[in-house]
This record gives structure tokens, C-alpha cells and sequence, in this order.
């Protein structure tokens, strides 16, 4: 649709100055994919280019920056916040919707000693999140749910906020709100390392690529397809509940290929030293925490909270970054840090 | 009517005779009436009709007590252990896979208890598919739910072993092979096994279906064998006066034991049969039910753990965490099934072991709302304590629960194998008996006659 509505455009441009456009944006490309590219594959060019484009597709959509749209940030409370906080004796809790199996963002480690705490990057903001609110980081009840559940969940009141390695985007803000971005990343193909599969590009045709179910995996493959970046032979039905059930399916060979954030894919890479991230991410994306759509305090409350969290050096953003993601993502972390955030969304 | 000479009949028929099949019936029958016109040929024929009825009436006899004897023998020696090694499949599968999920939910803490208990159920399951497949033929239609279940018992092994070699590493991949080990036994083998449990209940009453109907023709036989003995004796009399032929009487004698036998025989056997369903078979199948149901209640109490409230269901307008959804109704079911076992019970023997099981099982209601809430509440850990801790949990309520149910079952296949046993010992040495008898009979019946016939010498 998006592609479209591009080539619509383009025609109402006129075709000469479409054509002057590729034929920039070609030379462009053409000097900074090396600089780009480490690995450098032969296909380097056309990958990028379709990473480009899909690049200026999304530009070219109404909602442009959905990481931009949320509320400023403010400490204040709110009804949603006091309903929180009159949660009664045992019940007075955050409750979150986390994902148990996204190894170092929210996993249950099986040889943890507590046995049954879970642990990870998105873990760790979420103890922050209520120690803000409710004063004990471990005031806290996690619910596991599936990728296609956490805007039902939201929705339907069943959890308060969702922490969940969520990607914003403008489909999602339509039924949800969501805070300021605290995770950069993008798509990113995974393989065997013996494939020949070498990116997001025309060597997965005929492969059968295995995503998480209403995931922006599946959507980004959809829309690929259609745009023609994803050879039309790319088999994209195999979808599953979690992330991590692709590994399974790929370390059975039921899958050629699975395709998820960057960040995702490099925790499944670390837990098989056979498969590795091919080619760069072809998509940029942010993560953030989705709440109920009319729960404005509460994301102005954790906008604040995630000012305080990046700027918190010893226990904050870059100590848990450290802690969980500087093994599969590198040391370095500036590829993976938001970008300052900006609040356009006014009421 | 004249007595025309058989010669002059023979000589008149075959110039109109265009079908050579009828003249010769036609010719006999001519015979038989020329026969009949004298006194020995009347006795001839009486004589033949005699024996060949009480012949007759043996071998019909033999034949009919003889297929509901191998039935029996099928129901006792066959259908019903072969149903029952069906539900050991499912039984053994669903406790394995429990046993899996228990031993992910301890993690590092997994028991070697746990263990045990999933590599047994793994191995009754894989001997008694063994079995299952040797009793049945390739085009039998449990053949291929066994081929199905052998095929993918490996491959869920496989993905179970997998699963533990990655938790011992610590990545949560390994949770994931759990996930998909236990899609495929839910999804897959869990009705693979219930499809080969129900053919196998189906064979098992077709079995007795077989086993059990009266042998109707026989018994028609038997009566219109003696209406005919009492006849020609009657005949006999009359014409005679004399009260007494011993080779008929002999025939009457034998065939009236013979009758009688089959009629008290197959009685008291049916008795047996039909007892060794009401309190044996109904007995089994409620209990196994009840076992499975408890099974599944435990597998999903498990996974209402092990998926933290992943998966809802709405029911209306409520909307229930789908695990503990399915584990109600498997508690309803248990509950049901174990009433209506109580009921089924006929001695205190067989009723103590499912009494106790239904206290183990509303004990078992009592803790599961228990560790519910803490789990509503977010306290994880004390749930989990309450479903696989050491004392305390819900785990003990089940394994009492399935300790009890197996004690009912034990007592009940006894039970059905003393009934059933019975039945078919009543038939036993009838289909021989029935066939010597008869013959005997017979030959009582042409010696008759043949006393008869002599006088005409």
C-alpha cells in the first residue's frame, strides 16, 4: 500500500524526475555501502538498495516518526497511576506483560538459583518502572504473553503496561500508546552459517522464513513481498508464537531462515554457535512501553522514568545494557541507543 | 388316489422334458411318493428326516456356541487387554509429558523423581505400542494410529532431550523445545493414542456383541428335532402299541441333553459376560477416564506455570488464563468420573480405593485455588511451591489420586476377569459335547427306525 502510494507519487513527479531521483540515490548508495558494510557480500548493492528504498517508503507514509509520538514527560500522578498505587495488600502490584523467552531481555535463566525469577534487559526496566511508581523494585507481577497478544492484553486491561521488546510503530499507535523509545534496532535475517542465505535480499527465494505471528517481522515481510524486496517465492506462512520458536524450527530444518529485531537475533545466535545474523539490519526500529491508549499519566510517568533511567549511569540504561546485551550486541553500545527523545504528541 | 408303478412314471416324462434338472427333481419326488404309498418307505423317510434334523441340530449347535465361544475368548484373553494396554499408551504418554513439564517448571531443582517418572512412562508407552502392533492387522483400522504413534514417539523424545540439553546450559531455547514436545503430544499423539484407545473399546464391544446373543437357530433347531422325535414315537405308538423304541428314545434323550445344555450353557455364560461388562468393563472404562482426566487436569496445571498466563480463553464475557480453563473441566470430569465409578462399585473392595481418590481430589481443588492466588498475586515462586513443592502441593494430591485410581483399576480387571472367566467356562466342551451328543442321536434314531423296519423283513 505504502509502495503505492510511492509509485503514485513518483508518477505525479513525472517519470524523468523519478528516474533523476534513483539514479542519485544509486550513485549515493554506491558510495556509502562500503563504508557501511563490514562483511560485504556480492549482492551488497542491490540489498542495500532495498533497504533504501523500503527506508524512503516508510518516509513517505503519513505517520512519520511514530517513535516521536508520545506524551512529555512528567513525575505527576494520575488516575491511572492512583488506581495503581490503591491496589490493596497483596495485590498491590505493577502488572506486566513480559516475554519469558528472549534470551538476556526477559527469560527465565533454568539455572538460576531463585528458579523462577526472570531476568533480562526488559526486566530490568520494568523493576525500575515500579520501584518509581510503587517504591519496591519488586512490586511486580509478571504475565508472560505471546506477540500477538500484547495489544489485546493492554487493551483488555489484563496487564498495565507492556515491556516486551515492542516495536513503535504507526499500525500499533492506533490502539495503544507508547512511551519514548528506549531500544534502537532493526530487522535482521538469520541463518545456518553453512546457508547460502546472505541477507535480506534475492537469496532467500524459495526459503521458508519463520516469523513470530503479528509480529513486525511478518508485517515488514508482507509488505516486502508486495514492494517486490522479498522474492515472491519466499515462503513467509510459517509463523509461531515467540520469537525463539523460530531457533526451534530452524535447528530442525522445518525452516530456512528466521527473521526478527537485530536485538532478538543476536540472543538466538549466542544460544547456537551454528546459525549467525546475515547481512544488516534492513529496517530501523525503536522499542518502546506500550500502555493503555488513554493512560496519559502513565506515560508521561515513564517518560520521566526513562529520562532518569538513561541518565543514571551506575544503575541505569548502560549498567543493564552491560549486564545483559554487551555479549551478543558488542561492548560498544551507541548502535543500540535511542535517539534523544521528542515528544510530539500533545494530548 | 391310484398307486401308479414307477416304471410307467419314468416312461411317460422324458419326451416334454426340456429341463433335465427339473425332471430329475420332479423324478424324485415321484420316488419319494411312491415310497411313501408303503409303509417301510414311509419308515425310511422318517428315519433320514429323523437323523438329519437331530444332525442337524448338532452341528448348528457346535457352529454357533463354537463363534460365540471364540468371542468370549476374545473378550477375555484379547479385546479387553488390548483395550486396556491402549489406555496404558495414552496413560503413559500424558504422565511423561506431565513429568516433562514438571521438570522444566523445577528447573535446576529438577528431582530425579521426575526423571524416573518420564523415562517410564516413555518405555510403557513404547512396549505396549509393541504389543499393540503385533495384535493388530495391517488393515485393521487401529494399524495406523500405532504407525503414527511409533513415528512420532522418537521425534518427541528427541525434542524433550533437546529441551533439557539447553536448560542445563541456562538458554531459554530450551523452553521453547519444551513447548514444541508438548504441541506435538497434545496436538499429535495424545488423539493418536485416544483414537487406537477408542477402536480398540470398539472391537471390544463388538466382541461381546458376538459373545452374547442367543444361538437362536440352534435352539429352533433343537425344538423342532424333539417335536419330530415326539412325533414319530407318537406315530410309533399308534400303530404299534408299543410304548417304547429305544434308539428313539436314546435320540430324543440325547437331543433334549443337548438342547438343554445350550439353553442353561449359554445362560449361565451370557450371565457371566454380561456381568463382566456391568461391573467389570463399565468399571474399567470409568476409571480410566477418570485417570486420564486427572492426568490432563495435572498436565495443565502444570502449563498454567509454565506459560505465566500467555494464553487466555473467553468463555462470554469473562476471560479465563486457558490452562487453568482446561483444568477445571478436567476436574469436573475427574469428579464426575469418580461419582459415577463410587456408584459403579459393587464391593467395598473396589469402592474404597475411588472414595479415597475423591478426597485426594477435592483436597487437590482446595490447594490448586490456593496457589492460584498466589500466582494472581505475582508471587511466582509461591505458587510454584504449592504445585511441585515437596509437601504441601498439588503434585501430592494428584500422585494420590492416580495411586488410588490404579488400585480400582487392578481390583476391577480382576473382577472383570473372574466374570468373564466364568462365562466362558460355561460354554466350554459345549460345541464337542453338542456334536458327539448328536450324532449319537442320530444313530439312536436310524437304529430305531431300523428295529421298526425289520419287522417288514
Amino acid at each position: 500500500m505504502r509502495a503505492r502510494r510511492l509509485r503514485a507519487s513518483l508518477r505525479g513527479w513525472g517519470g524523468v524526475g523519478a528516474m533523476a531521483a534513483v539514479c542519485a540515490l544509486a550513485v549515493v548508495l554506491a558510495l556509502l555501502l562500503p563504508l557501511a558494510r563490514t562483511s560485504g557480500g556480492e549482492d551488497a548493492g542491490t540489498g542495500g538498495g532495498k533497504a533504501a528504498r523500503a527506508e524512503q517508503a516508510r518516509a513517505a507514509e503519513e505517520c512519520a516518526d511514530p517513535e516521536k509520538q508520545t506524551l512529555s514527560p512528567s513525575g505527576a500522578d494520575g488516575p491511572t497511576i492512583e488506581e495503581i498505587k490503591n491496589r490493596q495488600g497483596e495485590k498491590r502490584k505493577l502488572v506486566v506483560g513480559v516475554d519469558q523467552n528472549s534470551y538476556r531481555w526477559g527469560y527465565r535463566n533454568p539455572n538460576s538459583t531463585g528458579a523462577a525469577e526472570l531476568e533480562g534487559f526488559d526486566i530490568d526496566l520494568v523493576h525500575r518502572i515500579a520501584e518509581d511508581i510503587l517504591g519496591d523494585p519488586d512490586a511486580v507481577q509478571f504475565k508472560a504473553i505471546p506477540t500477538n497478544q500484547r495489544i489485546p492484553a493492554i487493551q483488555e486491561g489484563r496487564v498495565d503496561m507492556v515491556v516486551r521488546t515492542m516495536t513503535i510503530n504507526c499500525d500499533r499507535l492506533a490502539d495503544v500508546a507508547f512511551s519514548a523509545p528506549y531500544f534502537k534496532t532493526g530487522q535482521q535475517v538469520l541463518a545456518p552459517k553453512s546457508s547460502k542465505i546472505s541477507g535480506y535480499d534475492d537469496s532467500l527465494a524459495d526459503a521458508r522464513i519463520c516469523t513470530a505471528e503479528g509480529s513486525t517481522a511478518y508485517s515488514t515481510l508482507e509488505q516486502g513481498r508486495e514492494d517486490g524486496d522479498l522474492p515472491g517465492s519466499a515462503d513467509i506462512s510459517r509463523t509461531v508464537p515467540n520469537q525463539l520458536d523460530c531457533l526451534v524450527r530452524l535447528q530442525l530444518g522445518e525452516v530456512d531462515a528466521v527473521v526478527t529485531d537485530g536485538a532478538l537475533a543476536a540472543s538466538q545466535a549466542a544460544q547456537d554457535p551454528t546459525v549467525e545474523l546475515k547481512g544488516e539490519a534492513f529496517t530501523t526500529e525503536y522499542y518502546g512501553v506500550a500502555m493503555k491508549k488513554d493512560a496519559d499519566d502513565l506515560v508521561r510517568r515513564v517518560n520521566q522514568i526513562l529520562v532518569d533511567y538513561r541518565k543514571d549511569t551506575s544503575g541505569g540504561w548502560q549498567a543493564s545494557y552491560d549486564k545483559w546485551l554487551s555479549a551478543t550486541l558488542g561492548a560498544e553500545s551507541k548502535d543500540s541507543e535511542p535517539p534523544a527523545p521528542q515528544y510530539l504528541r500533545k494530548s | 388316489m391310484p398307486s401308479v408303478p414307477p416304471q410307467q412314471t419314468r416312461a411317460t416324462t422324458p419326451p416334454p422334458a426340456p429341463d433335465r434338472r427339473r425332471t430329475a427333481f420332479a423324478e424324485g419326488l415321484d420316488q419319494l411318493r411312491a415310497a411313501a404309498t408303503t409303509e417301510p418307505g414311509r419308515l425310511r423317510i422318517i428315519g433320514a428326516v429323523l437323523a438329519l434334523l437331530v444332525v442337524a441340530f448338532g452341528a448348528v449347535t457346535a457352529w454357533q456356541v463354537n463363534d460365540r465361544a471364540t468371542a468370549a475368548d476374545s473378550v477375555l484373553n484379547r479385546s479387553q487387554p488390548i483395550s486396556s494396554d491402549a489406555a496404558d499408551i495414552y496413560r503413559s504418554l500424558a504422565d511423561a509429558n506431565t513429568a516433562a513439564s514438571s521438570g522444566f517448571l523445577a528447573g535446576r531443582a529438577e528431582s530425579g523423581e521426575n526423571r524416573v517418572r518420564y523415562e517410564k512412562g516413555i518405555r510403557t508407552a513404547a512396549e505396549k505400542l509393541v504389543a499393540a502392533a503385533s495384535n493388530s492387522d495391517p488393515g485393521d483400522p487401529s494399524a495406523a494410529a500405532i504407525s503414527k504413534l511409533n513415528r512420532l514417539l522418537p521425534e518427541y523424545k528427541g525434542l524433550v532431550e533437546q529441551a533439557r540439553t539447553y536448560n542445563r546450559q541456562g538458554f531459554p531455547v530450551g523452553g521453547a523445545y519444551l513447548r514444541y514436545a508438548n504441541e506435538k503430544m497434545q496436538k499429535e499423539m495424545l488423539p493418536a493414542a485416544e483414537d487406537l484407545y477408542k477402536k480398540e473399546n470398539q472391537r471390544l464391544r463388538d466382541d461381546y456383541a458376538d459373545a452374547t446373543p442367543y444361538p437362536w437357530a440352534a435352539i429352533a433347531l433343537g425344538v423342532v428335532a424333539l417335536a419330530a422325535l415326539a412325533w414319530a414315537q407318537h406315530r410309533n405308538y399308534r400303530r404299534t402299541n408299543r410304548v417304547l423304541n429305544h434308539g428313539l428314545v436314546a435320540a430324543t434323550a440325547a437331543a433334549t441333553v443337548v438342547l438343554l445344555w445350550l439353553v442353561v450353557g449359554h445362560s449361565v455364560a451370557r450371565a457371566g459376560l454380561n456381568d463382566s461388562y456391568d461391573h467389570g468393563v463399565r468399571s474399567l472404562n470409568v476409571l480410566t477416564d477418570a485417570r486420564i482426566a486427572s492426568l490432563k487436569a495435572r498436565g495443565n496445571e502444570n502449563l498454567t506455570l509454565v506459560s505465566r498466563g500467555a494464553e487466555t480463553k473467553k468463555v462470554g464475557e469473562e476471560t479465563y488464563d486457558a490452562y487453568d480453563y482446561d483444568f477445571q473441566q478436567d476436574i469436573a470430569a475427574l469428579g464426575k468420573g469418580l461419582a459415577l465409578a463410587e456408584d459403579l462399585a459393587d464391593d467395598t473392595e473396589g469402592g474404597k480405593p475411588v472414595t479415597a481418590a475423591m478426597g485426594n481430589m477435592k483436597e487437590w481443588q482446595k490447594r490448586h485455588s490456593a496457589a492460584r492466588a498466589e500466582d494472581e498475586n505475582g508471587e511466582y515462586q509461591k505458587a510454584l511451591d504449592r504445585v511441585i513443592g515437596a509437601k504441601g502441593a498439588t503434585g501430592e494430591c494428584f500422585d494420590s489420586v492416580d495411586a488410588n485410581l490404579a488400585t480400582a483399576l487392578k481390583h476391577e480387571t480382576n473382577e472383570f476377569r473372574s466374570a468373564a472367566g466364568g462365562g466362558l467356562d460355561a460354554m466350554s466342551g459345549l460345541a464337542i459335547g453338542a456334536a458327539v451328543l448328536a450324532v449319537l442321536g442320530a444313530a439312536g434314531a436310524v437304529l430305531g427306525i431300523g428295529r421298526r423296519l425289520s419287522e417288514y423283513r
